[in-house]
């Protein structure tokens, strides 16, 4: 019989083996699965983890793109991170990247054209407060008449989406656009634009904002009684209210982060990458940087890790269904997989598993 | 009389720890055979085994005459052996005759088992009202629904642990009727229990295990409380001793506290009124779930009182919130160790955090002074001889005992002008209950005022100078702790209010 048996204190080495352990039984998993449709496994997870970087053909185009997808989702995750640690469940980081893309946005076009060296920072700070406000409605309706705030973080985001589609073809339409719906390209009006800082590397100011995001939210974890608060509220509701943490307080803390800055990330990739609102600006970054915060522990660091490898899997994924054909159904599921292995090893943190007899204790 | 149950060898190890080494005894037909030790001696994995909860790595067991190697409870109860667990396995929302029919393995129609209930209950002298549902019974009335759905299956044997610890002493009278009039007709009685005069009133035999292994037998009457005591621990134990010294000002008032109650089955407070003096203990008896823990909370703060006003040194601190109130100087330590008054995950170095930061400066701007907060877990460790590796290890990792004084160290430590305690020894072994009395009452020998929530009436009459009985969220008059009886206790516990008695 197999049994598991609950650790006295959480493994140290199993906290950062699973999720390496995860990664591998995805690429064996993974690999079966690209055989069973009929691809070569090996140059599967040879096009989606190596060929990105390495590859001389594509690797001039796929690098920089590490970073571009890797910013905004570390950016999320890392605010999303605080909440989870807390025991606080914000779902909609979708919802508060696009209303922050479009505050951003909006606050930028209301000056167009004037060329200005204030108008690229009003519209950041714009950003962040419109996903700081839009993450605000669900730890309200919490805190106030105790609705779920996974429901009504994600139910915001069909909202959020909903605005994006009608500011794309309202509002912020482009009026030189020829009735095509988005607004005008952002990233080519100078006090707008939010350009790679050095070229070939794909980074901007969102990937600058990332990993500012990650020192800051790592002194906080370890460094300030906030995090401590926020830390022992997750673990331990009773002895966080015992030792004097208000959970009303930390709700709107945590939300009012993660809203800030999945706000910033939208208005980073609005005035950059993107380039435009239009009705697909958003490509799921709020609800892939779930994965990231959870691949990544929950832990900044981890965070900035897991991100950079979530990023390759997507440009990696692209990569094998263009090169190799693999369905793009397929690429989703792998990328599933890998969440589904972090989750099942996670059980080896806290638990061994022994194999012999069986006891009731 | 022949034994109705032998053991013989029986071993059960855990990865780590020997919990029973070849444990060897009997119990005869009819006796009421009492099971001693501290915590951590073997006691419960014994029963366990009894009771087919926990299977023994070698060693038998023979139930009158046959063999007894039970896979399950189930198979231990059609063999005869009932149990009645410490802490209630009965749904709140749920009546008493449906309580027991979850209980049992075999259920008769329900109208049947409403007459067989009546009969066994005034059998056996066990007021219950099969309908009644249970959230709105007592401890004791609980318990002997416990009791109860055991005596239905006629056991040969029943165990029972720790059956008083919820008990008021009219209520323990009442329960040592009921096994009396059980071990007369035959049945044999398994009886764990802290409480020594108890068992030297009630038991025949006793066995008394330390470290796994039966260390002694006798027969409890021949010896004093505290010579079973020294048996169990296996060294001699001292008796706090305080300096007394005269009560000086009030350093904490409590003026007509209601505090409502959070979920149906919960308690509420009511115009709970007191004044603690500097120097002063104060014991609050009651049976659990008569607003212990509302009581303690709305002193911490973790709570804020719907009415009354509730002052510290003459400041009134009301509206003061955990922090506000430590800084201030009153600090508390709730019952429950793990999740309440400790982070079970988190180390001990955190769980120092916790609650001291404010008085110890463990944090400047908010930022944490990990080493210095390391400095006083280990402090804490050291004054209050806490057994752990070091100020890394998990609160969880602890045992009982050893958790426990971590966590009133931890307040003592903040030199507290108030402290109020909920349970402090609640499944506490001997000597570390004994180091903790002593610790309070040094306490408060050094000037604080000590508030001691406790169901152990022992122990309060222990450290006690004042005396008060919480009974359905209200609090009695406090009257001094010299001279009451146990008689007039036990009325103030039952809710005749204290300037009556």
């Amino acid at each position: 019989m197999i049994a598991l048996e609950r650790r006295a204190a959480p493994s140290r080495a199993w906290l950062w083996g699973a999720p390496l352990l995860a990664v591998a039984l995805t690429m064996i998993a993974g690999g079966l699965m690209f055989a069973a449709l009929g691809k070569d496994p090996v140059a599967a997870i040879r096009t989606i983890f190596w060929d990105p970087l390495f590859d001389p053909q594509f690797a001039a185009y796929s690098r920089p793109q590490l970073l571009v997808k890797a910013g905004p989702l570390v950016l999320i995750a890392t605010g999303l991170a605080l909440g989870f640690r807390a025991g606080v469940w914000n779902i909609g980081a979708e919802g508060q990247y696009i209303v922050g893309a479009l505050c951003g946005a909006g606050a930028g076009l209301a000056l167009y054209p004037m060329e200005a060296w204030f108008i690229f920072p009003l519209m950041v700070l714009a950003g962040a407060l419109g996903g700081w406000a839009w993450a605000m409605i669900p730890a309200i309706l919490k805190t106030r008449f105790n609705t779920n705030e996974i429901l009504v973080s994600l139910l915001l985001v069909y909202v959020a989406e909903s605005l994006l589609a009608s500011a794309a073809v309202g509002v912020l339409r482009n009026p030189e656009g020829g009735g095509f719906p988005g607004s005008r390209n952002l990233s080519q009006w100078a006090s707008s634009a939010n350009p790679e800082l050095i070229a070939g590397t794909g980074a901007h100011w969102g990937v600058v904002a990332a990993l500012i995001a990650v020192i800051l939210a790592y002194v906080v974890l370890n460094r300030h009684l906030t995090g401590f608060h926020i830390k022992l509220a997750g673990q331990a509701p009773r002895a966080a209210r015992f030792a004097g943490v208000n959970p009303a307080r930390l709700v709107l803390f945590c939300f009012g982060t993660a809203g800030l800055l999945a706000g910033l990330a939208g208005v980073f990739e609005v005035t950059g990458p993107a380039g435009q609102i239009g009705i697909d600006f958003n490509v799921g970054y709020g609800f892939t940087a779930i994965i990231v915060a959870f691949l990544g522990r929950l832990d900044p660091l981890g965070i900035l890790l897991a991100g950079l490898l979530m990023a390759l899997t997507y440009i990696g994924g692209e990569l094998a269904s263009f090169m190799l054909g693999i369905p793009v159904a397929a690429i989703q599921a792998f990328q599933g997989m890998l969440l589904f292995f972090l989750l099942a090893v996670d059980v080896l943190t806290n638990f061994r598993i022994r194999v012999g007899r069986r006891d009731i204790a | 009389m022949a034994d109705i149950l032998t053991l013989d060898g029986l071993t059960k190890a855990y990865p780590g720890v020997v919990a029973n080494d070849a444990v060897s005894f009997g119990i005869a037909e009819g006796s009421t055979h009492a099971l001693l030790g501290e915590n951590g001696a073997g006691k419960s994995t014994l029963v366990k085994m009894i009771y087919g909860l926990v299977r023994p790595d070698a060693g038998t067991m023979r139930l009158a005459g046959a063999p007894h190697a039970p896979h399950s409870p189930k198979e231990a109860r059609a063999a005869g052996v009932g149990m009645v667990f410490q802490h209630f396995s009965l749904f709140d929302a749920l009546d008493v005759a449906e309580n027991i029919t979850l209980g049992m393995d075999t259920p008769p129609p329900r109208s049947e088992l409403a007459q067989r209930i009546r009969e066994v209950s005034r059998a056996y002298g066990l007021p219950l009202e099969p309908a009644r549902i249970v959230g709105t019974l007592s401890a004791g009335e609980r318990q002997r629904v416990e009791i109860v759905r055991c005596l239905l299956q006629s056991p040969r044997l029943l165990i029972m642990d720790e059956p008083t610890s919820v008990l008021t002493p009219q209520e323990v009278r009442l329960l040592f009727d009921t096994l009396e009039k059980l071990s007369d007709e035959g049945t044999a009685i398994l009886y764990i229990s802290h409480k020594l005069e108890e068992i030297r009133a009630l038991c025949d035999h006793a066995t008394i295990l330390r470290g796994g292994r039966v260390v002694a037998t006798c027969t409890p009457a021949d010896h004093s409380a505290a010579e079973l005591a020294e048996m169990m621990v296996g060294a001699r134990l001292t008796a706090p001793a305080r300096i007394a010294r005269d009560p000086g000002d009030a350093v904490l008032t409590l003026d007509g506290v209601a505090l409502p109650a959070t979920h149906a089955f919960g308690t509420a407070l009511h115009d709970v009124s007191l004044t603690l003096r500097a120097g002063e203990v104060m014991g609050i008896g009651g049976v659990a779930g008569n607003g212990q823990d509302e009581l303690l909370a709305v002193i911490a703060g973790e709570r804020r009182a719907a009415a009354g006003r509730v002052t510290l040194a003459g400041r009134d601190i009301t509206r003061d919130g955990p922090d506000a109130r430590r800084r201030a100087g009153l600090l508390t330590a709730p019952e429950e160790r793990l999740g309440h008054a400790a982070a079970p995950a988190m180390s001990l170095t955190e769980n120092a955090l916790l609650t001291a930061h404010e008085r110890k400066g463990l944090a400047r701007h908010g930022f944490i002074r990990w080493r210095a907060t390391r400095d006083f877990a280990r402090a804490v460790i050291a004054a209050f001889d806490v057994r752990t590796p070091g100020p890394g290890q998990a609160a969880q990792a602890l045992s009982g005992g050893n958790l426990q004084k971590f966590v009133i160290g931890r307040e003592i430590l903040q030199a507290p002008v108030v402290l109020a305690v909920n349970q402090p020894t609640w499944g506490v072994d001997a000597s570390a209950a004994a180091a903790i009395r002593q610790a309070l009452l040094d306490l408060a020998s050094d000037g604080a005022g000590v508030i001691v929530i406790s169901q152990d009436l022992d122990e309060l009459t222990e450290v006690s100078d004042t005396f008060a009985a919480l009974n359905a969220g209200r609090l009695s008059a406090p009257r001094p702790m010299r001279g009451l009886t146990m008689e007039e206790i036990g009325l103030m516990l039952g809710g005749v209010r204290g300037e009556a008695a």
